[in-house]
C-alpha cells in the first residue's frame, strides 16, 4: 500500500532544491517558487552546491552515474528541514527512487532520511502552508498539465488545480484525456523523437480545444515540451511554470 | 500462407509508418479511448485498491512457492486423466504437441485464442507439418484470413476497422459484402461451426491453471473456448508456466480483475473450468485432454527476484489500452507477440535484448500502465531495470544483456556526472550556457522538428539568487 503522507506544521526554515532544468532554462520559477514560501513566512535555504537529482541517467539505464551524482546532493541538507522541489519529476525521484538507489550502501539510512523530506512546491503550498492567495490578474481561462511523475509517482493530481482554484479571476479548464503524458520523459524523447511528437501535438491541440487562453504546469520538462510546441506552431496559448503564475497574479 | 512480418528490430520504422497511418492512429485512438472508459466504469465504486492489492498477493504467493504448485498441478491433472507435458522452449512444445496431432492422424486443428502459441508460431510449424490449424476466437480469424498476427492480446484484430473487416470478410471468405456487424459475425459463426464439427484437434490457451484440484480456466465471450475445449475428440491445453494459481478460491478475485481490467465486462459469457476427459457415463466432451506447460524463458525470468515481477501478469492487456505509446504506434509496430509495456518488460526474456533493445525505452514512462496493472505490476520500475541491462556490461542473467552498450554515450554520461558532481565547474559551465544562450542552435535535431529549442535563460537561479543576497546585503 502507498502510505499515506503525513504533513508536518509550516516549518521556519526549508532547503530549496531548484533542480538543473529551472537552473539552466526557466530561473524565474525557482525564484518565484521561492517568493511564494518567503512571502509565507518561511527562510529559504538555496544550497549553493546542488546540481542535478540525477534522474536523467537514472532513467536511461546509467545507475551507478545516476548514484554518483545523486550522492552529491545527499549531505546539502543537513538540517532536519523540508527540501522543496519544484518538479514532480525529480521530486519522485528523490522521494521514490533515492532510497532503491541507495539500497544496500553506506548511503542507505540518509538516503531514506532525505528522501523522507521532500515535497513537491505545489504539495508544499497545498498542505504544509494552506497557502492563501489573493489574485489581482485579469479573468483568464487557464489549463494546468499535472506532470505524469507528480499525478501517479507522488499522487498529487489535485494540487496544481488546488491553488488555481484559489484564483479568483482564474477559470480552469480541463482538456480532453488531461491525465495523458504529454510525451516528454526525458531521453525518451530524443530516442523517439515521432512517438513523442504526435503525443505533444495531441496534448497541446487539446489544451487549446479547452479554449484555455494560458496553460500552467509543475514540471519544466512538460512545459519545455508542451510550450515549444505550441510556440513551434505559432500558437496564440502560452505557457508557464504554475510558481510563476502563482507569483505574477498575486505580488 | 506468407504471414505479414513485423520484427522487434525495426521498431523506429514500424512505429513511424503507423504513425503516418491516420486508419492505423484513428482506429487504436477511439478503441483504446472506449476501452478505458468501459474499465473505469466497470469497476465503479469498488475498492480498487485493496482488490489489486489482492491480485498481486495471489499471484506473488503462487510464484513463490512455482515449483512446488507446478508438481502439484501435474499430480492433481494427471489423477483427473488430463496428460501433463513439459516444454523447455516453444520448438519443444510444438514438437510436443505435432506428435499428439500426428498419434491422432489429425489434418485439422481448431484453435481456441491462446497467445502463448502465437509466441511459438505453433500455427506455421503444424502447416509445414501438413496439419491445417484454424483460428476460431473471431478477432484471431480476421487476423489470420487477413494473413497477419494478432496487434493486441485481448482483441487480436483491434487494428481493423468495421471497412476493413468488411473486406476480408468479403475478399477472403466470399460472402457478398457489408458493413453490417451481425451478419458478417453471424456468417464468421456459420463458417467456423463446420469446422469444429470436422476438426480432430482443439487446441486452446489457459487463463488459470488451479494446482490444488488440477483444474483448467479458459475465460472467454463467443463460446468457441466452450466449443475447441469440447467438440473435437482431443483437447490440449497449452499454457506459459507462471499461469498457475494454489487454490480454487483464487481464481474468483482474479476472474473479478481480468474481466474488468480487459474489457470492462462485470463477467464474460463464458468461464471454462476443465477438469478432465469425457467420462465412461458421459455423452460427450474429448476423449483425451492434454495440458502443455511451457517455460520458453520463464524460468530464467524466476532466478531474478526483481523480474521476477514480470511473471505475475494475468494477460489482461490494461497496460496497452492505457499507454500513450501504444495507443499511437498500435500493436504491430512492436514486431512482438507481446506488444505495449507487458510486451516490453516480458519479450526481451522470450527473444533476448540484441533484438529487443529498442523496446524498454519505447515508454515515458508516464506509469499509466503500473497504475492499472490488475496485479500492480512496476512496469515502468522493470523497463528502467532493462534499460539497464541493455547498456550494461551485460553481466546481467538476461539473454543479450549489453547489447545496446556505446562507448560514446557512456562516455557522455561519464561528463555528465563530472559535472554535476564538480558543483564550481557545474555553476560556471551554466552561467557560460547562458552568457553563450545567443549561439544555441534553433534547430536540434528531431527535437525542433515539432518544438522550438529550449534557450538556456540569461541567468542562471544559482546566480540570479548570488545577485539578490548582494542586493540585500546592500540594502
Amino acid at each position: 500500500m502507498t502510505p499515506v503522507k503525513l504533513y508536518p506544521a509550516k516549518p521556519d526554515k526549508v532547503y530549496f532544491f531548484g533542480t538543473c532544468l529551472v537552473d539552466l532554462f526557466f530561473p524565474e520559477a525557482g525564484l518565484d517558487g521561492i517568493r511564494l514560501l518567503e512571502r509565507e513566512g518561511i527562510e529559504v535555504i538555496f544550497p549553493e552546491d546542488q546540481t542535478c537529482c540525477g534522474q536523467p541517467a537514472y532513467t536511461s539505464g546509467y545507475q551507478d552515474e545516476a548514484r554518483a551524482v545523486a550522492e552529491a546532493q545527499l549531505d546539502l541538507f543537513p538540517e532536519p528541514w523540508p527540501i522543496i522541489v519544484p518538479s514532480g519529476s525529480c521530486g519522485g525521484m528523490m522521494r521514490v527512487h533515492y532510497p532503491d538507489l541507495f539500497a544496500d550502501t553506506p548511503r542507505e539510512a540518509q538516503a531514506r532520511e532525505v528522501a523522507g523530506r521532500v515535497f513537491e512546491l505545489t504539495e508544499f503550498l497545498v498542505h504544509v502552508c494552506h497557502l492563501r492567495l489573493d489574485d489581482r490578474g485579469p479573468a483568464e481561462k487557464v489549463a494546468m498539465h499535472t506532470s505524469c511523475s507528480a499525478r501517479r509517482e507522488m499522487g498529487l493530481a489535485d494540487t496544481g488545480p488546488a491553488l488555481l482554484g484559489r484564483l479568483a479571476g482564474v477559470e480552469l479548464v480541463e482538456q480532453a484525456r488531461a491525465a495523458e503524458c504529454c510525451g516528454f520523459g526525458g531521453t525518451f524523447a530524443v530516442r523517439h523523437p515521432e512517438v513523442s511528437g504526435a503525443m505533444v501535438e495531441d496534448k497541446s491541440r487539446a489544451i487549446e480545444a479547452a479554449g484555455a487562453q494560458h496553460f500552467v504546469t509543475s514540471d519544466c520538462g512538460c512545459l519545455m515540451n508542451i510550450a515549444g510546441r505550441l510556440e513551434h506552431r505559432k500558437s496564440a496559448v502560452r505557457g508557464e511554470h504554475i510558481a510563476s503564475y502563482l507569483w505574477r497574479r498575486t505580488s | 500462407m506468407s504471414v505479414q512480418t513485423f520484427t522487434p528490430r525495426a521498431f523506429h520504422e514500424q512505429a513511424r509508418e503507423a504513425l503516418g497511418n491516420p486508419q492505423i492512429r484513428a482506429n487504436f485512438r477511439s478503441a483504446m479511448d472506449g476501452l478505458m472508459a468501459k474499465r473505469r466504469d466497470s469497476f465503479g465504486d469498488w475498492d480498487l485498491e485493496t482488490l489489486r492489492e489482492l491480485g498481486a498477493s495471489i499471484r506473488l504467493r503462487a510464484l513463490a512457492r512455482l515449483p512446488d504448485l507446478l508438481e502439484r498441478l501435474e499430480a492433481n491433472c494427471e489423477a483427473n486423466g488430463i496428460r501433463v507435458h513439459w516444454a523447455e522452449d516453444g520448438e519443444h512444445a510444438c514438437r510436443l504437441i505435432r506428435e499428439l496431432c500426428e498419434a491422432r492422424g489429425a489434418r485439422s486443428v481448431i484453435k481456441g485464442k491462446s497467445m502463448v502459441t502465437e509466441e511459438m508460431h505453433l500455427n506455421a510449424h503444424l502447416e509445414a507439418a501438413g496439419i491445417q490449424a484454424l483460428e476460431s476466437d473471431l478477432g484471431e480469424y480476421l487476423v489470420q484470413l487477413n494473413e497477419q498476427t494478432p496487434s493486441h492480446i485481448i482483441m487480436p484484430a483491434i487494428h481493423l476497422n468495421t471497412d476493413e473487416i468488411a473486406d476480408v470478410m468479403h475478399d477472403k471468405t466470399g460472402i457478398e459484402r457489408t458493413r453490417d456487424v451481425d451478419a458478417m459475425t453471424a456468417a464468421a459463426r456459420a463458417q467456423l461451426r463446420e469446422r469444429f464439427m470436422a476438426a480432430d484437434v482443439g487446441i486452446s490457451g489457459v487463463n488459470f491453471a488451479v494446482a490444488e484440484t488440477g483444474t483448467l480456466c479458459l475465460v472467454e465471450n463467443e463460446g468457441n473456448g466452450r466449443m475447441t475445449t469440447t467438440v473435437p475428440p482431443v483437447h490440449i491445453a497449452v499454457t506459459g508456466l507462471e499461469k498457475v494459481v494454489e487454490h480454487l478460491r483464487d481464481v474468483a478475485p482474479l476472474y473479478s480483475l481480468l474481466t474488468r481490467s480487459a474489457t470492462g465486462q462485470h463477467a464474460t459469457t463464458y468461464l471454462n473450468m476443465i477438469s478432465g476427459p469425457r467420462k465412461a457415463q458421459e455423452h460427450d466432451g474429448p476423449e483425451e485432454v492434454h495440458l502443455v506447460l511451457v517455460d520458453n524463458g520463464r524460468s530464467g525470468i524466476y532466478q531474478d527476484d526483481e523480474l521476477l515481477d514480470t511473471l505475475r501478469c494475468i494477460r489482461c492487456g490494461a497496460c496497452m489500452n492505457h499507454c500513450p505509446v501504444y495507443t499511437r504506434v498500435g500493436g504491430h509496430s512492436y514486431g512482438t507477440t507481446y506488444p505495449g509495456p507487458i510486451g516490453s518488460i516480458l519479450s526481451p526474456h522470450l527473444m533476448g535484448l540484441e533484438d529487443t533493445k529498442d523496446l524498454p525505452t519505447a515508454s515515458s514512462l508516464c506509469g499509466a500502465c503500473g497504475e492499472v496493472c490488475p496485479v500492480k505490476i512496476p512496469i515502468p520500475d522493470l523497463l528502467v531495470r532493462l534499460r539497464r541491462e541493455a547498456v550494461g556490461e551485460g553481466r546481467g542473467n538476461v539473454r543479450g544483456a549489453g547489447a545496446k552498450r556505446s562507448r560514446a554515450e557512456l562516455v557522455a554520461w561519464k561528463g555528465w556526472q563530472w559535472l554535476a558532481t564538480h558543483p564550481g565547474a557545474w555553476r560556471g559551465g551554466t552561467a557560460i550556457a547562458g552568457k553563450l544562450r545567443a549561439l544555441t542552435p534553433s534547430r536540434l535535431g528531431p527535437w525542433t522538428e515539432y518544438r522550438t529549442a529550449p534557450k538556456p535563460a540569461k541567468t542562471t537561479l544559482h546566480t540570479l539568487l548570488k545577485q539578490r543576497r548582494h542586493e540585500e546585503k546592500d540594502a
